[in-house]
């Protein structure tokens, strides 16, 4: 949970490469089309630290849309679905774990 | 790099000297600290100008000796993030003295160009062209300034002294309460 | 309050289209990220988690009807309808688009409202006490002397890039409610001997990684040296101040580097050479200044009007909130009302719009306009009729906003944490939420007496939990959320910093933690005015240390 912009890029296991969206913020992932998803099920994931390095370095470049863009570890379930790797990402993908005030 | 003075991009007129390369004498140069400082009596007393590049992280008032005879200092901003600069030069102005050129290098940056202008600088180096170019408009941006400051313009202080709106009686006589309660006590 | 003028305007005015045209050089590319994070960060524009955040000044926690209604528009039409208010009397809006940013700063710059300085290497928002100006303690308004000091350093060409960010804060009682010890510079006015009002300095304060209280370097400075006293130390930080280790960058590090006789003596050498200067302080100017401070015309009045002391008798509920929310006003008939921002199940410190408009409404109605904000993370009236207080809690109690847990266990100080915050180590506010559940009992909570419990998600420590009387500090280990338990901590006049009790314990611990400790403290007091940190003063550490690590 401390600030994975640190890292120094090893795979132990799937991963996804995030970042926060330039003009607003948003939570993004990045897909190997060049695009960038706000959702994690749309994310490129990969176990190739090759392929990570690629997303990595295409998102780092791509400077007008996202921001401080790194590796994020995802867990792959049983049924292929890909969830966050650490508590951090959960509240990056899914937002915070209290209820925000009510805004009636 | 483009050198900005009085607003406009400018030749420089100085040769930068580096390390232990030989001092010309008929051309304005900028010498290293330490260069300068190992020669100090006869350097000063060259027939054309002479100007020191000073480091960041050394007193000011190591130099003071040879201000006067100095045409100018120039100063580094090794990351514009470092800020050390910004009080040599108003030390050299407001402290020492220091009446000739005083000059911002290293990372100058637009978006600081009002601070180095505030602080005393009146040449900067430039890293970018478009910024350079820009200048005007950079130091355009604000008419007001809270502190009283080297480039002249007015504080607040200042502008508020001179243009004393007229005040009602309760305010009038709140500032006068303010204004005696404050010199009592001082 | 203050009243802007003219140039006050204008600058305000004047930075919000330098933004404006910073925020469009970044979103064309001519701006690097790397160039223009320090120039966001200088309007107090972070990136977090999941959003930016903006963090707006509210200059020594002051705030007018007018601006929190604004503050409540901001909410609405640029956030998710609600505000943060913060441990340095500023508020933070958590789900701000940096492509609206430059519409939301014109709209705040509309009511003199800014971000300027609210983050960055410069001199953060000069804080001072909530109960500035209504005190029946302080010897005048502090508020003043911070605001003399806030026009000074905004947008200081020497002072923007420092090593780190420096913070100051401004008291004016013995009895200290603006943790002034915690400052990077803290100015205490008090009388010398000759009756005369003076500033007792005090540097190098701050928490984090390595906490130190602030010492005095100067035990009486003649008011009209502080801008140069003032600048003094900035420029000796400035100049000498570590910048290889964001770590080790703060002045307070300076300070203990140095020693605090070696510090202030360069700083006199400093101060000797531009004291007589332009910055010595004119009375005219300093009354310049003083004159746009508005104060209510209030009405002759008489304490405790027959019909409050009736309307205490008749409603218990009415008469508890009267007892904790409620202060003492300088002024005869008056009264300083807290509105607790910890409701049960609610997240320390926020309100939402509708709260904020209503809050300005009962502020123009029953407080002249003028709302404080505390850092201890709730509001204040500080200008509220006796008379009026029975209506006003009827009003709050429809809100949400009396809760009569004002300095109780269940009046937590917490950062965001982990669920807003990329600095986070942990989560704080579902951690803050569990303790209060556990504490919800009003007698219970009453009975405990003033008991401060500070949450900090990692070890920036924007909760203060150095100085909580419980602090908890969130730890990361293994991917896990552990918490730090610290006890015996102060922020007032008798500033201490709290020792760690033991090991850190999981997240489903916490609240049993505490519990422990509070059980310890009800068995060890020796009469049930003697406050927790009297008790840990008293005891030490050790029997608390048994009860919470005994059975684990």
């Amino acid at each position: 949970m401390t600030s994975p912009l640190q890292q120094k890029l090893k795979i132990t296991g799937p991963v996804v490469v995030t970042a926060n969206r330039l003009s607003d913020g948003a939570v993004v992932y990045r897909r190997v089309d060049g695009d960038w998803a706000t959702a994690l099920a749309d994310a490129t994931v990969t176990t190739s630290a090759a392929v990570a390095q690629e997303l990595l370095a295409a998102a780092k470049s791509d400077r007008l849309r996202a921001v401080d863009p790194y590796v994020a570890p995802v867990k792959v379930a049983a049924d292929g679905r890909v969830h966050p790797g650490n508590l951090r990402e959960s509240i990056r993908s899914a937002g915070p774990t209290i209820e925000l005030p009510a805004t009636g | 790099m483009p050198l900005v003075k009085r607003g406009r991009i400018v030749a420089d007129p100085y040769v930068r000297v580096v390390d232990d390369a030989p001092v010309a004498d008929d051309v304005a140069v900028i010498l290293p600290a330490a260069r300068f400082l190992a020669d100090a009596a006869e350097l000063a007393q060259r027939a054309t100008p002479t100007g020191v590049l000073w480091p960041n992280d050394r007193r000011v008032a190591d130099l003071a000796p040879w201000l006067d005879r100095l045409a100018l200092v120039a100063l580094a901003f090794p990351s514009f993030r470092d800020g050390r600069a910004y009080s040599q030069a108003r030390q050299l102005r407001e402290r020492y003295g220091f009446g000739g050129e005083l000059r911002a290098t290293g990372d100058v940056l637009r978006d600081q160009f009002l601070f180095f202008i505030r602080a005393g600088f009146d040449s900067l180096e430039v890293r970018k062209d478009a910024d350079a170019a820009a200048f005007a408009e950079a130091v355009g941006r604000y008419s007001v300034f809270y502190q009283p400051s080297a480039d002249g313009r007015a504080s607040t202080a200042r502008q508020r002294l001179l243009s004393r709106p007229e005040r009602n009686t309760a305010e009038t006589a709140q500032a006068a309460r303010s204004a005696a309660a404050f010199a009592d006590s001082n | 309050m203050y009243l802007y003028d003219e140039l006050d305007r204008t600058l305000v005015a004047e930075r919000v289209g330098e933004f404006r045209d910073q925020v469009a050089r970044r979103l064309s590319g001519e701006l690097t990220e790397d160039e223009f994070k320090p120039l966001r960060l200088m309007n107090g524009v972070y990136l977090q988690l999941h959003a930016y955040m903006l963090r707006i000044s509210i200059p020594y926690g002051t705030l007018s009807s007018e601006q929190l209604r604004m503050l409540a528009h901001v909410a609405r039409r640029y956030d998710r309808g609600y505000g943060h208010f913060t441990t340095r009397q500023n508020i933070q809006f958590h789900w701000i688009k940096l492509e609206e940013l430059p519409e939301a700063m014109a709209d705040l710059a509309s009511v003199g409202m800014h971000g300027m300085q609210t983050s960055g290497n410069n001199v953060r928002n000069i804080t001072t006490d909530q109960w500035a100006g209504v005190a029946t303690d302080e010897i005048e308004d502090p508020r003043v002397w911070a605001e003399v000091i806030r026009q000074h350093v905004t947008l200081h060409p020497e002072f923007s890039f420092m090593p780190r960010k420096f913070k100051i804060a401004v008291g004016a009682s013995a009895h200290d409610r603006a943790a002034l010890r915690i400052h990077d510079m803290a100015l205490r006015l008090h009388r010398n001997g000759a009756g005369e009002a003076g500033f007792e300095v005090m540097v190098g304060g701050g928490l984090g990684r390595t906490p130190f209280l602030a010492k005095t370097i100067k035990p009486f400075l003649p008011q009209r040296d502080v801008l140069s006293y003032v600048e003094a130390v900035l420029r000796t930080y400035n100049q000498f101040g570590r910048r290889d280790n964001a770590w080790k960058a703060r002045i307070k590090i300076l300070v203990h580097d140095l020693g605090v006789e070696a510090f202030a003596k360069e700083v006199e050498a400093e101060w000797q050479s531009m004291k007589d200067g332009a910055l010595a302080l004119d009375p005219a100017v300093f009354a310049e200044i003083a004159a746009r401070f508005r104060y209510p015309a209030y009405e002759r009045l008489e304490d405790g009007p027959p019909a409050l002391a009736q309307a205490r008798r008749a409603d218990r509920r009415f008469d508890s909130w009267m007892g904790n929310a409620v202060a003492n006003h300088k002024v005869p008939g008056y009264a300083i009302v807290t509105l607790s921002l910890k409701p049960q199940g609610g997240t320390p410190g926020d309100a939402t719009a509708e709260q904020m408009h209503a809050i300005a409404d009962l502020a123009e109605r029953y407080s002249h306009g003028e709302i404080r904000v505390g850092h201890e993370q709730n509001l204040v009236l500080p200008h509220v009729a006796q008379r009026d207080l029975a209506a006003l809690w009827r009003a709050l109690d429809g809100l949400g906003l009396a809760t009569p847990n004002v300095g109780l266990v269940s009046d937590i100080i917490a950062c965001p944490g982990l669920d807003y915050c990329s600095l986070a180590n942990t989560r704080s506010i579902p951690v803050a939420q569990e303790i209060a559940s556990r504490f919800r009992n009003l007698d219970v909570a009453r009975d405990l007496g003033r008991l401060h419990i500070n949450i900090s998600g990692c070890i920036n420590a924007c909760g203060h939990h150095h100085v909580g009387h419980i602090g908890i500090l969130g730890v990361e280990k293994n991917d896990e959320e552990f918490y730090q338990i610290t006890i015996g901590g102060r922020a007032d006049e008798d500033a201490r910093l709290g020792a760690l009790i033991g090991p850190a314990v999981r997240y489903a611990e916490v609240a049993d933690v505490v519990e422990d400790i509070v059980a310890a403290y009800l068995e060890l007091r020796e009469r049930p005015q003697e406050t927790f940190p009297q008790v840990v003063q008293r005891t030490g550490i050790e029997p608390f240390k048994e009860r919470v690590y005994a059975a684990r």
